[in-house]
């Protein structure tokens, strides 16, 4: 195939289109909305950070993009394409042909998610033998091979040793050596590194962004941290109360953010460069019940830019002035209302930290 | 780094002097020991607040349980207000640790899961038998305020009904309620989203300034550490590397480790180059520790002394001190030559 042919297929059919997604829960309380209207596409080599609080919905929209809810009491619309094809509510026994082969997911905490009886390289021979029909052996020394790809040092005699003889970095290594086994072409990393520490963290995301390279793999990465996806995604979206609120490539999201509630994420990030005892911005209040979502924009109980039409309207997806870039806001971060709005809490007794910077 | 000394310890009032502190801990009948600490010293002044940071297995959390001697040192000196806790019989221990408290990781299983919280909150005063029984609900009214927890939800509620933001403030709050000179908070803010976070910090430093705290504070994240820290205390393998104000150990960390620790750091901006995080490694085993300084086998700068020989905390100026044979900053007494 030309390349140009290679480019119009890719421009034609992203691997991933989610059209207004909902996955709803029945609980007793009534039905909560986890996700409420959600629409991206992701490209094929590209990594999609998804960015919110706990509760906003970002672990859900990843799972029901797997397909990995519960069908008893969840209630799912909208599209999920895989390359072209809906998998929205395709039975377990469909999906799982995609799973491992296709689509694969490291989860937060690998101390829970590994099986503590079963030795490391059983974990990762696993999804050999039942997606690829490999035979011990040749598992065997696959699994060998995927622990030294992820930097395990001594790989070989890893293999032999149980979840809690590694340390919690090289436990997420392994974890990531599982969902690369089969080769997917796209991976979803929910808080991969939320559990681990500072140095680990990094080097856990710098393993994944080589192995996209490398594998020309597509990567989802869920978290709650704008400096995390800062530096290793190519595109953003911000999720809020179940909806996608913000969405744009890395750079324009962080040169232009439109959202007061991006911007509030991204304000309350302790900085380096602060002297100590900088009181740091928050967002008061907590995300909203999804049983009885707020009516106008979700975000308004808590926004200190909020106006009487974002408590009675809801704000619809739009343009910016980048093309890539949508956000759902009535008076957002540059307009005269939202500067007005800034201009007041500066001069009252508002923390000197809400400054822009 | 890592490194011995105590050229740092101040006079003046101090809280929390904790001198050639050693945890050590028997690895089941091996005869091998994991050594956790391995004689480090410090001292909080009053109303300071302490950061202590480094990687998991570190020490910094078995530093700060060796403050409320859970459990015992093996040897050391650790002295609150001037009174020595290591030759404590239990019941006086009993009672000085009224003066400390401790917030944890976890918010929510650090909370009774089958109790009504306002009563946990309440617990501590009951065992104490501190004030009439309506003095105790007024004070416990009072503290709940002031981590901003609604008593009345508080009187019915059980912790599964709060959310991790708001378990850490109820457990701020039965921290607060014996009136202690000193808390420690082992990873108070570790487990929450950023947004939590700020507000949790943003009360510490309110509660501190309110209620005349002194603080002790353990966590992983070097810039979270700083927002909220007077002075910081690095930490590698139970040694301590480096120690300083908080704004001077970040304009000029002296100890490559810092260094690591500070580059780690996700920035939020696209555009900073990410330093290469391969090179960075794992801590070795506390079982095993490196000898010399114990940070060499992961030290771009290491040579030979640094596998023979232990660096001692030396003085660069303005308070900071460090444990390196080849410091990123200068020490004084070269400076002065």
């Amino acid at each position: 195939m030309s390349e140009l042919q290679t480019e119009m297929r890719q421009e034609h059919q992203p691997l991933l289109e989610v059209t207004d997604l909902r996955t709803h829960f029945r609980t007793e309380r009534g039905l909560v909305r986890a996700v409420d209207g959600v629409s991206l596409t992701l490209e094929r080599g590209k990594c999609l950070g998804i960015v919110g609080e706990s509760g906003s919905g970002k672990t859900v929209l990843s799972r029901s993009l797997m397909g990995l809810l519960p069908s008893s009491n969840t209630v799912t619309s909208g599209s999920v394409k895989f390359e072209g094809k809906e998998i929205l509510g395709l039975p377990s026994k469909q999906m799982r042909r995609l799973w491992g082969r296709e689509m694969s997911m490291v989860f937060q905490n690998p101390m829970t998610s590994l099986n503590p009886l079963m030795k490391i390289g059983q974990q990762i021979a696993e999804p050999l033998n039942l997606h690829l029909d490999m035979s011990r052996a040749d598992a065997r020394a696959t699994a060998e091979r995927l622990l030294r790809d992820v930097r395990i040092p001594e790989a070989a005699r890893r293999l032999d040793q149980y979840p809690h003889e590694l340390s919690g970095g090289m436990r997420q290594r392994a974890m990531i050596a599982i969902a690369l086994a089969c080769g997917p072409t796209l991976l979803f990393a929910d808080e991969p590194t939320t559990a681990l520490d500072v140095t680990v963290q990094a080097q856990i995301l710098q393993l994944i962004g080589e192995q996209r390279r490398d594998r020309n793999m597509s990567v989802v990465l869920v978290t709650h941290d704008l400096g995390v996806v800062a530096g290793h995604t190519d595109e953003i979206a911000v999720m809020y109360g179940g909806k996608l609120v913000e969405k744009a490539p890395t750079s324009v999201l962080f040169a232009h953010m439109k959202m007061p509630y991006t911007m509030s994420l991204m304000r309350s990030i302790p900085k380096l460069e602060d002297p100590s005892h900088t009181r740091l911005a928050t967002i008061p209040g907590r995300p909203p019940d999804l049983v009885h979502p707020p009516k106008g924009c979700r975000f308004a109980p808590r926004c200190a830019y909020a106006r009487d039409k974002c408590i009675t309207e809801e704000p619809p997806l739009r343009q910016a002035e980048d093309p890539n870039h949508s956000y759902a806001c009535w008076y957002p971060v540059g307009s005269p209302e939202f500067n007005q709005r800034e201009a007041e809490l500066n001069s009252g007794a508002v923390p000197v930290t809400l400054e822009a910077r | 780094m890592a490194g011995s000394g105590t050229a740092h310890l101040r006079d003046g009032d101090i809280v929390m002097r904790v001198e050639n502190l050693v945890m050590e801990f028997p690895v089941g009948r091996t005869g091998l020991k994991v050594h956790a600490v391995s004689g480090i010293s410090f001292d909080v002044v009053r109303g300071e607040t302490l950061g202590l940071v480094g990687e998991s297995g570190c020490g910094k959390s078995t530093t700060g349980k060796a403050m409320m001697q859970i459990p015992r040192p093996t040897s050391g000196s650790i002295k609150l207000d001037g009174l020595e806790l290591t030759t404590l019989g239990n019941e006086e221990l009993r009672s000085a640790r009224t003066k400390m408290q401790m917030i944890f990781q976890d918010p929510i299983s650090s909370l009774n899961p089958r109790r009504i919280v306002r009563d946990s909150v309440r617990e501590p005063l009951d065992v104490w038998g501190r004030g009439s029984k309506a003095e105790r609900e007024a004070l416990v009214d009072r503290v709940l305020e002031s981590v901003g927890i609604d008593p009345q939800r508080a009187a019915e509620s059980r912790p599964h009904q709060f959310s991790g933001g708001q378990c850490q403030r109820i457990s701020i709050a039965r921290a607060l309620v014996l009136d202690p000179t000193l808390i420690i908070c082992d990873e108070p803010v570790s487990a929450l989203d950023v947004s939590v976070q700020a507000q949790v910090i943003n009360l510490l430093e309110d509660l501190k300034k309110q209620y005349g705290l002194t603080l002790i504070f353990i966590a992983h994240d070097l810039a979270v550490v700083k927002n909220i820290s007077d002075r910081v205390a690095v930490m590698y393998l139970g040694k301590m590397c480096e120690i300083s104000p908080s704004d001077d150990l970040y304009a000029r960390p002296a100890h490559p480790y810092t260094r690591v620790l500070i580059d780690s750091i996700p920035v939020p901006d696209p555009s900073a180059v990410l330093a290469d995080a391969t090179t960075i490694g794992e801590p070795g085993s506390p079982v095993t520790p490196p000898s010399g300084c114990r940070f060499h086998p992961r030290c771009q700068f290491a040579d030979d002394i640094c596998k023979s020989a232990e660096p001692i905390l030396q003085d660069i100026g303005n308070g900071h001190f460090v444990a390196c044979h080849h410091p990123l900053e200068v020490p004084v007494s070269i400076q002065s030559r």
